[in-house]
């Protein structure tokens, strides 16, 4: 039986639950709107703040079989400094690593502000019993964690057993203890539009701090139109609670240019005060360096080689 | 003072919208020229680029169908002049030319000719439509080399279907210019695929493959009987192509024909 | 730890550049494939500032005497007698030129008509290539379309044209007329001559036969003395019901054929089961898009009851985030209304709108001092019978009004003299058909708004007018038919 969501502190909930109406949504019109808005155009001062934007709200990951103490330690000192060019970029939001890497990164990153995120809960498939998933969040969190991104179990969501969905999150909020919970919907494998919509809607129900596109391992990950869905859902989620959810937008964002287009869809759909890392985040890895790249652009007016921006 | 010394050009297959050589490595001499003579395995990779392409080219708006044919219209007419000198002359490149305009214009209008909403006795919304059936095999006209193939290939490819061909066997030149001119243009790779060599030898191959939705036996004309046979495997719809014809009604011999129904009520 | 963040991201301008198109200081008319020298003229001026363009003809007698002519001449001369592939080769230069030339024609459409550049540039400019694109394919298959009936051009067509898609309705009215073989005497409106005018060009470079095309600027008397000319067999007129019933009687007992593309008050009915994010769209393009000039906006939002506060909620949120401003600028998303006379109009139904009692909301908007503005508005507790529900304000201006069953929409819906759109807004498939069944309207949008295709007839019940543009009916309006004898024809 499942546990009463646990909340915000601080927030407290009416006496009736209210949850806003699931309904529908109409594919083609939201893939419109979503291209519409992609066509934005944020030049010089606004895109100059848009791109400062997108490194503070920056998950910089890596999520390879392949990772070692090591490649991790080396994220993280360019999470924290990522153009020794250039004292004024921001470092980004968090690093976001499998959880065996989190005590490299944890120490990398120490007195530096930037979170230590972990995958967990059997990332990328999911397919595990339930019990294993919770052991594999709580020790993400001893490892040192401060955030944990979990995945849903789709296999469970597209043969109806919504409960069951809803109930692993709920234990995995426990388990999280202080560390916030994002929760991934992986909407590649969802199918519908529909469905990402009730996905969103079941998460934040059952206690997701954020909502997260994808596990950035398939493709379609986090497409405009599936972002704008998302987002729509939890606009209702707080036009009719109050409560504000986080999202994330992770997976296929390689580009400056893709950041800034989920940026304005994020301020077109949700406002400003949506814009900031305790609320918004882009999971990404060569993004950073092509973000640098175009900031160093619009400073000099040149273009750029990716030869003078550090791989790490 | 000797006359300059021309670069010979190497006559190869268009398939999948590249220009291999026989994967036989065979060749035949047509119009004092080295051509390529396809095979059986050629057939076969022209089909699986066929099919591959399809879709693709069905899923694009009627309106970018006829905007795709009608800059093959543009491309051809570019080359008039190295057209004329393949086929019968002037005349014919540019009959060949105002026959592909003519059908470009088709693209965005079939379903109104077509098809249409039937008012059936009952409280349901019913409409029928036409769609491509698939992968068309073409067996070319062995004349004329231009516009007979231009008159086989553009009604399959206007109603959003994919094409093998075979080119005439004697005169296969124009062929393969055509197949320039296609590359050169905005026609998705694989949507129009052009094989050189005998057509007793390829039309068994592309007639029994399993894979091919509809066979034209325009230019076969002894062994049809054969060809019709070997077509029944999977049901092929065969259609006896005429050369010189101009009609919506050829584009419909390769389309099929969906009919919906849907309640009204509130 | 929660960051301050500006209170709004907001966009630098992104402006399109005007250098890419080239605007004369005087135009003459186009008759007979020459520019004629106008002598008389008067100004022509973009909205978003009051900036003068041009200098262009105001249409006398004599000029428009003189193109008929042209037209006739051209006519006699074998433009219907060329055979229909030939013809279809000039629209389909036509429709290539436009496409090439499209963002120099969408910067002036802009700057001239007030609309956001994103939507001369995304939807009119697009569309109008499309239209001569589609009808250059029917200028050869005419039997086709007409099986039976031996069509064959009527003669000159005389065309009156609205300000609000300046080229595109060209491109409505001219593809299919020259498709069918006749010639054309085309009047754009008053305040947006000049992408008519630019057009011009594009029929030197299609090399065009001098006098199929005939181009006469100029206002209301221009556009009678067309109607009035005896030559002229056939007129086509989109704009204003007024002027169109005025056509109508003019025309009576005349013999000329006549098809009218009039107002409308177009009902968008959103039922409790509709996709509401997507129907927030849909009503905002239904009424917001060109600042609301557009015949079949959506300009009567009907809720059912049981969705109505979600939805009004999200719809004046939504309002707010709309961006008015320059024409020019990329980022707007509406402009400017098109000139003083119509936001006079505007400013006074929406006056009575106030006075008869229903609740105004506009979102906050800063308008620049000079040009022609007005702010995106929605009305609440609308009553059927207040004036801003019964005529066509043809500005950024929305009417809500609610109902509670699909019957009761229905009859809402209908019940006015125009009829020209719908839109309705359901998830469910056969309430869809079942709407669309009995609304009384030409054109049905469901779960969607303001579709334009070349392919997809146009056109009005009742006082909206009569014949349709877009299709293979667009044709008939520019053809006779020798029925086949054997049917007493």
């Amino acid at each position: 039986m499942a546990q009463a969501p646990v909340l915000p502190a601080g927030f407290q909930l009416p006496l009736e639950a209210r949850l806003p109406r699931i309904g529908s949504v109409d594919a083609v019109a939201l893939e419109e709107r979503s291209a519409s808005l992609a066509k934005r155009s944020i030049k010089r001062e606004a895109k100059v703040w848009a791109l400062t934007l997108a490194i503070r709200t920056t998950d910089l990951t890596t999520l390879e079989g392949s990772d070692t103490p090591g490649k991790a330690a080396a994220l993280a000192s360019k999470a924290r400094r990522p153009d020794p060019a250039d004292g004024s970029v921001p470092p980004v939001a968090a690093v976001c690593v499998y959880p065996n890497l989190v005590p490299a990164v944890r120490e990398r990153l120490a007195g530096s502000g930037v979170k230590v995120a972990a995958v967990a809960t059997g990332f990328p498939s999911g397919q595990y019993p339930t019990a294993i998933k919770v052991a594999d969040v709580r020790s993400a969190v001893e490892l040192g964690a401060d955030e944990i991104d979990m995945v849903i179990d789709r296999g469970a969501f597209l043969s109806g057993r919504y409960a069951k969905v809803y109930d692993e999150i709920v234990q995995v909020k426990e388990a999280c203890g202080e560390a916030h919970l994002k929760v991934i919907l992986e909407t590649g494998e969802l199918g519908t539009y529909d469905n990402v919509r009730r996905a969103t809607l079941l998460s934040i129900a059952a206690g997701a701090d954020f909502v997260k596109t994808s596990t950035g391992k398939i493709s379609p990950a986090a497409t405009l139109p599936v972002a704008l869905c998302m987002l729509e859902a939890i606009r209702d989620v707080y036009e009719e609670t109050g409560r504000r959810v986080g999202f994330k937008a992770a997976g296929g964002i390689r580009q400056a240019k893709q950041a800034i287009q989920h940026l304005v869809l994020v301020h077109e759909t949700l406002g400003p005060d949506w814009l900031s890392p305790d609320l918004y985040r882009l999971g990404a890895s060569s993004l950073l360096n092509d973000i640098l790249m175009q900031l160093r652009k619009e400073r000099t007016g040149a273009y750029q080689s990716p030869d003078y921006f550090t791989l790490d | 003072m000797a006359e300059r010394l021309p670069v010979k050009k190497t006559y190869k297959l268009f398939i999948g919208g590249a220009f291999p050589r026989s994967e036989s490595g065979r060749t035949y001499e047509a119009e004092g020229q080295n051509v390529a003579r396809a095979s059986r395995k050629d057939v076969r990779d022209a089909v699986r680029s066929a099919r591959a392409a399809q879709p693709g080219w069905a899923a694009a708006t009627a309106y970018n169908r006829g905007q795709v044919l009608y800059r093959l219209a543009e491309m051809v007419e570019a080359r008039v002049p190295e057209f004329a000198e393949l086929c019968s002359g002037r005349g014919e490149v540019e009959r060949s030319i105002d026959r592909i305009v003519w059908y470009a214009g088709w693209a965005d209008k079939l379903p109104q000719v077509l098809g249409g909403a039937n008012p059936v006795a009952g409280p349901y919304f019913n409409f029928t439509v036409p769609e491509p059936t698939g992968v068309v095999a073409v067996l070319a006209p062995q004349e004329p080399p231009l516009l007979g193939l231009v008159t086989r290939l553009l009604p399959p490819l206007v109603g959003g279907n994919a094409v093998v061909a075979v080119a005439s066997e004697a005169r296969p030149l124009a062929a393969v210019e055509l197949a320039e001119a296609i590359a050169t243009s905005d026609v998705p790779g694989g949507v129009v695929n052009l094989l050189t060599g005998s057509a007793d030898e390829l039309g068994p191959v592309l007639a029994a493959h399993m894979d091919v939705n509809a066979l034209d036996l325009a230019g076969a004309d002894g062994s049809a009987p054969e060809l019709e046979r070997l077509a029944a495997d999977n049901v092929k719809r065969v259609v006896r192509g005429r050369n010189d014809a101009q009609s919506p009604w050829e584009i419909a011999s390769f389309l099929e024909l969906k009919t919906v129904w849907h309640p009204l009520g509130q | 730890m929660t960051e301050i963040v500006p209170t709004g991201w907001t966009y630098a301008s992104a402006p399109e550049s005007r250098e890419i198109v080239r605007i004369a200081d005087r135009y003459g008319h186009f008759v007979g494939g020459e520019w004629l020298e106008a002598a008389e003229t008067y100004e022509t001026i973009a909205p978003r500032d009051e900036e003068v363009l041009a200098a262009v003809g105001q249409g006398t007698q004599a000029d428009v005497d003189r193109a008929v002519a042209a037209a006739r001449g051209a006519y006699a001369d074998g433009w219907s007698s060329l055979p229909g592939s030939e013809r279809a080769k000039y629209l389909f230069r036509i429709a290539r030129l436009l496409q090439e030339r499209s963002r120099e024609f969408a910067v002036l459409e802009s700057l001239n008509g007030g609309k956001p550049i994103k939507e001369s540039r995304d939807v009119d400019l697009p569309l109008a290539a499309a239209h001569f694109f589609y009808y250059a394919g029917w200028a050869d298959k005419l039997e086709y379309a007409f099986p039976n009936r031996r069509p064959k051009a009527i003669g000159v067509a005389g065309q009156i044209i609205p300000w609000n898609f300046p080229l595109l309705m060209l491109a409505w009215k001219i593809a299919p007329a020259i498709a069918c073989g006749n010639t054309v005497v085309l009047k754009p409106a008053e305040t947006t001559p000049l992408t008519a005018l630019l057009f011009c060009d594009v029929l030197r470079q299609a090399e065009l036969p001098a006098g199929v095309v005939n181009i006469v600027t100029g206002d209301g008397r221009t556009g009678a003395a067309i109607v009035e000319h005896e030559d002229v067999d056939k007129i086509a007129f989109t704009g204003s019901t007024e002027v169109g019933k005025a056509i109508q009687r003019e025309l009576a007992g005349s013999g000329k054929k006549l098809t009218l593309e009039l107002g409308g008050k177009a009902a968008n009915i959103v039922f409790d089961d509709a996709a509401l994010d997507q129907a927030v769209e849909g009503i905002v393009n239904g009424i917001y898009f060109n600042q609301g000039h557009v015949c079949c906006a959506g300009s009567r939002l009907f809720v059912q009851e049981s969705v109505y506060e979600p939805l009004v909620a999200k719809l004046k949120r939504r309002l707010a985030t709309l961006r008015v401003g320059d024409p020019l600028d990329k980022n707007t998303d509406v402009g400017a209304i098109n000139s003083a006379a119509q936001l006079e109009k505007i400013r006074e139904l929406v006056a009575s709108g106030e006075e008869e009692g229903a609740e105004i909301y506009q979102p906050p908007c800063t308008l620049p001092e000079q040009g022609y503005w007005f702010a995106p508005t929605v009305f609440t507790n609308v009553a059927q019978s207040y004036r801003i529900a019964q005529e066509e304000i043809f500005g950024p201006v929305l009417s809500v009004l609610t109902f509670r069953t699909p019957d009761e929409a229905v009859e809402k819906a209908n019940n006015t003299p125009y009829g020209l759109s719908a839109g309705v807004w359901t998830e469910k498939g056969s309430r869809i058909l079942w709407m669309a069944q009995r609304l009384r309207a030409g054109v049905v949008w469901a779960n969607t708004y303001n579709r334009f295709d070349p392919t997809s007839p146009f056109g009005g019940y009742k006082e909206s007018g009569f014949g349709r543009e877009g299709g293979r009916h667009g044709l008939e309006p520019y053809l006779d038919f020798e029925e086949s004898e054997a049917f007493g024809g």
